[in-house]
């Protein structure tokens, strides 16, 4: 409330009557973004600095991701920051590109994994009869394998490669993706202006994209932050179990796995990218929760 | 606890002991804030209102006018988003405004109660009637289980409910909802409460439900000699049930007085122009050759029961056709089977001398340019995440390949028609009033230049005034660009307003069809009258007169219970 203190009620009052007023995306947002908690805020900052540190990795990384520069276990200080691993990698830039692999990856399993399971459900959400059935029941053939143990049946039929990593684990989420988008849109299929829009006659995509998708936005953007973090932990799983992203590139998953014995030596190294896991699922959570906040109708 | 020194006056089952006639709530300069974009405005400027025992105030007015949050203030309630900024609200002696959360709690079921608009929406779908009813009275140790349970079924009797004592095993949506808004009250009846609050609890149903509903708890408000807040919008309501009534606009109070003197005569200019309203009338005008052709149409959802047996409507063109009937006598069937989004089992739709496709996906742009359709909920009709911009602008793009500078022209040109301005172009739904969104939703149908729009229950959901303007908007264009209309709707002062012809339904097939003049004057057909009948009139003595008369002869009553 005290940052709206410094706003004149009145001209608010009269923005509302004025007869011609626009006001631009750029502009509510902002207004959000400024009303929004320090938490959100925190976790913006923190997404801000993953983000920004994935895209310069080459830059601010001080050694190559898969150079061997040093002894194996060197301890923190001097010429490495952070040590190194037990091949002798520099830990920083094994960390700084981690975030470009990890994050990378987990964001584009995810965007797949939205844009298959949203389409799909919207569809199944306002074709309904026989495209539904069908395409609900493959979903649940899919969903009553236990994600992780498909995932691993798959990677070693096919291979471990960073496609078919994404690929694979965009498909197994996109029914996650697809039960939730089908059952919001199925309370806005119903509303009359669907209703009005098939009277006069669009097709198919456009009711989709229109008519339903801007309405339905809040909760997948909320779950499109939910998966992230599940695809990132499951990423990183998969990368301990062998199966995730190949050795010599830089993932946080193994990374932990690789240096796990230092910790028996009261080192912390290895839980660095554990940490760097975490920081960002919570930062995530962070954000999606104030979006959710703000979205869920509950100050009316 | 010291509040519970101040036993409740009125014990349960000793409603007769209670003296009618000692001030029960004072409120004095209320004042209620309302909060949107951080900034707080006020919703109720200063109102004061006293209300004796066993005295029902009506309270009316358009929406906005704080009518409801007034309603749940009267219980020391504040909506999210609402607070309660100044005034004070005296409940039998005690100050609800100021009174502690445990106080409140403790009147509230017990000795207020309150009646919500939508009984379907506040009865929780996964319980039974009967525990919903009495959870009150247990929650308070009124009563026992057993005893509670008996006396609900003795108010469900008094209440005209069907099968009392089975009743109330039933599920919320195994009842009807004028059945579910008499177990309401029902419910609010429990603890004998000293004051209920009725807000709107007949908007949401037909005018032949509606009248039993009133009917029963007038005769409950009157038994135990409750003081009541009845708040509603329609005017002919509030003068059956009301002992004074109170105009509110803008969150203040226009006017105050007794119910006879208020209807005979009313002092402000702003309570006139309400009273006004039913008289609009439009002279009938014979029609010339037809539109639209039903002929003998049987449609049916499934393979299920038969929702349209054998209908056969004709619209002239220029002109319009109300559709009248309840809810479930195929009204909006009709219009779904006419713009084919249900294709018929049987006969077909004739529309400028050319048979129509059955269903939607076989009909050409064309066609579908020239048969419009305006809802009933604008809320609804309108996607809440398009301007006014992109909703009037799409059909025009869609049908007439209007782009660019063209697209805004004729925007421009369809607000000035709808009598708004470029002010409004860049709202969203939520920015714009009742009214406005469904002038909104009459300009999308206008913008396909139709030639037939069918108009299912445009005023229903909309203030009177408001009702008033939309239909002198429809009338204007109707004369303008000689579109024709089908009107459906069930309230009969819409259709002395509109209509050139009528088409009566009752269950799946027409009963009477003809001109205005005739259809509205007597003799009438027995459904015919029954729907007539049961429209309430100005009169206070309206409803009293009709329920005497009908006791008479109730044989004349097809069953209201579906």
């Amino acid at each position: 409330m005290t940052d709206s203190a410094h706003i004149p009620p009145q001209s608010s009052l009269v923005a509302a009557q004025a007869p011609s007023r626009r006001r631009s995306k750029a502009s509510r947002l902002w207004r959000d973004l400024r009303k929004a908690p320090a938490s959100a805020w925190f976790g913006l900052i923190v997404i801000a600095v993953y983000v920004f540190t994935s895209i310069f990795a080459p830059l601010l990384a001080p050694y190559s991701e898969t150079e061997l520069v040093g002894g194996a276990f060197d301890p923190w200080g001097g010429q490495f920051l952070l040590g190194t691993d037990q091949l002798g990698r520099d830990m920083l830039s094994r960390l700084i590109y981690g975030a470009r692999n990890t994050v990378g990856i987990a964001f584009f399993t995810t965007m797949l994994s939205f844009v298959l399971g949203g389409a799909l459900g919207l569809m199944a959400a306002i074709s309904g009869g026989w495209i539904d059935q069908m395409l609900s029941r493959t979903v649940d053939v899919l969903m009553s394998i236990p994600q992780l143990i498909f995932a691993l049946v798959l990677l070693s039929i096919l291979g471990p490669s960073v496609l078919n990593l994404i690929v694979i684990m965009a498909v197994l989420d996109a029914t996650r993706v697809f039960r939730l988008s089908r059952s919001v849109a199925q309370g806005v299929v119903v509303m009359d202006y669907v209703e009005a829009a098939r009277l006069r006659g669009e097709k198919l995509p456009w009711i989709m994209r229109r008519e339903i998708l801007p309405n339905i936005m809040p909760p997948l953007v909320a779950e499109f932050g939910l998966r992230f973090c599940f695809v990132f932990l499951t990423i990183s799983a998969l990368s301990f179990l062998g199966l995730g992203i190949q050795p010599p590139t830089a993932d946080w998953g193994s990374m932990v796995r690789d240096n796990a014995a230092l910790i028996t030596y009261g080192d912390i190294t290895p839980l660095l990218p554990a940490g760097a896991i975490a920081l960002l699922t919570v930062s995530v959570n962070f954000v999606v929760d104030w979006f959710l906040h703000k979205t869920s109708g509950l100050r009316e | 606890m010291n509040d519970n020194a101040k036993t409740p006056t009125g014990n349960p089952g000793a409603g007769g002991a209670r003296t009618k006639g000692d001030v029960l709530l004072e409120v004095r300069g209320l004042k209620i804030d309302g909060e949107s974009d951080e900034i707080w405005r006020p919703i109720v400027k200063g109102v004061d209102l006293s209300l004796k025992r066993g005295e029902v105030l009506g309270v009316i007015g358009e929406s906005g006018a704080g009518k409801s949050t007034i309603g749940l203030a009267a219980m020391g309630y504040a909506r999210p988003g609402c607070r309660i900024s100044g005034g004070s609200v005296v409940f039998d002696g005690l100050d609800l405004v100021s009174a502690s959360d445990e106080q409140r709690r403790k009147l509230r079921g017990s000795r207020i109660a309150y009646v919500a608009q939508s009984a379907a929406a506040s009865f929780n779908p996964a319980h039974q009637l009967m525990p919903q009813t009495i959870e009150a009275e247990l929650r308070e140790g009124l009563r026992t289980k057993a005893e509670a349970e008996k006396d609900a079924v003795e108010l469900y009797r008094r209440l005209r409910l069907p099968n009392p004592e089975e009743i109330g095993f039933r599920y919320p949506h195994q009842v009807s909802g004028g059945q579910l808004q008499r177990a309401m009250t029902a419910m609010a009846m429990t603890c004998r409460p000293d004051l209920i609050i009725f807000d709107e609890p007949t908007t949401a149903l037909d005018v032949t439900t509606q009248v039993e509903v009133l009917a029963a708890i007038r005769d409950i408000v009157e038994q135990f000699h409750t003081a009541a807040i009845y708040i509603t919008h329609d005017l002919a309501v509030v003068a059956q049930m009301a002992d004074r009534i109170m105009v509110l606009r803008h969150g203040l109070e226009v006017e105050e007085a007794p119910t006879r003197e208020m209807l005979s005569n009313p002092k402000q200019d702003y309570t006139k122009s309400l009273w006004s309203v039913r008289k609009l009338g439009k002279e009938e005008q014979p029609g010339g050759d037809a539109i639209l052709q039903v002929k003998n149409v049987t449609a049916a959802y499934g393979n299920a029961v038969k929702v349209l047996n054998d209908v056969t409507v004709t619209v002239p063109r220029g002109r319009t056709v109300a559709v009248v009937g309840e809810s479930g006598s195929g009204k909006s069937t009709l219009a779904r089977v006419i713009t084919g989004l249900l294709p018929p089992i049987a006969g077909e739709i004739v529309f400028d001398g050319k048979v129509l496709p059955r269903a939607l996906k076989d009909r050409n742009p064309d066609i579908l340019r020239r048969i419009q359709m305006i809802y009933q909920m604008p809320d609804t009709a309108l996607n809440p995440r398009q301007t006014v911009y992109e909703v009037i602008g799409r059909p025009l793009e869609f049908y007439l390949g209007l782009t660019g500078a063209k697209k805004e022209a004729r925007i421009l040109e369809l607000l000035k028609l709808i009598e708004m301005d470029e002010g409004h172009l860049d709202r969203l739904p939520g920015e714009l009033s009742g009214g406005q969104k469904q002038r909104i939703c009459i300009a999308r149908a206008l913008a396909a230049e139709p030639e037939l729009i069918i108009c299912d229950e445009v005023t229903s959901a909309l203030d009177q005034i408001v009702q008033e303007e939309i239909l002198k908007l429809l009338l204007r264009l109707q004369r303008e660009l000689n579109v024709s209309y089908l009107f459906i709707t069930h309230d009969i002062a819409t259709v002395r307003a509109i209509s050139d012809e009528i088409v009566v339904m009752f269950q799946g097939q027409v009963v009477q069809q003809g001109s205005k003049t005739r259809v509205l004057s007597p003799p009438y057909p027995p459904y015919t009258e029954l729907l007539l009948s049961s429209v309430p009139e100005m009169d206070p003595d309206w409803l009293s007169n009709l329920l005497a008369k009908r006791k008479v002869q109730p044989a004349a009553m097809p069953s209201q219970d579906r």
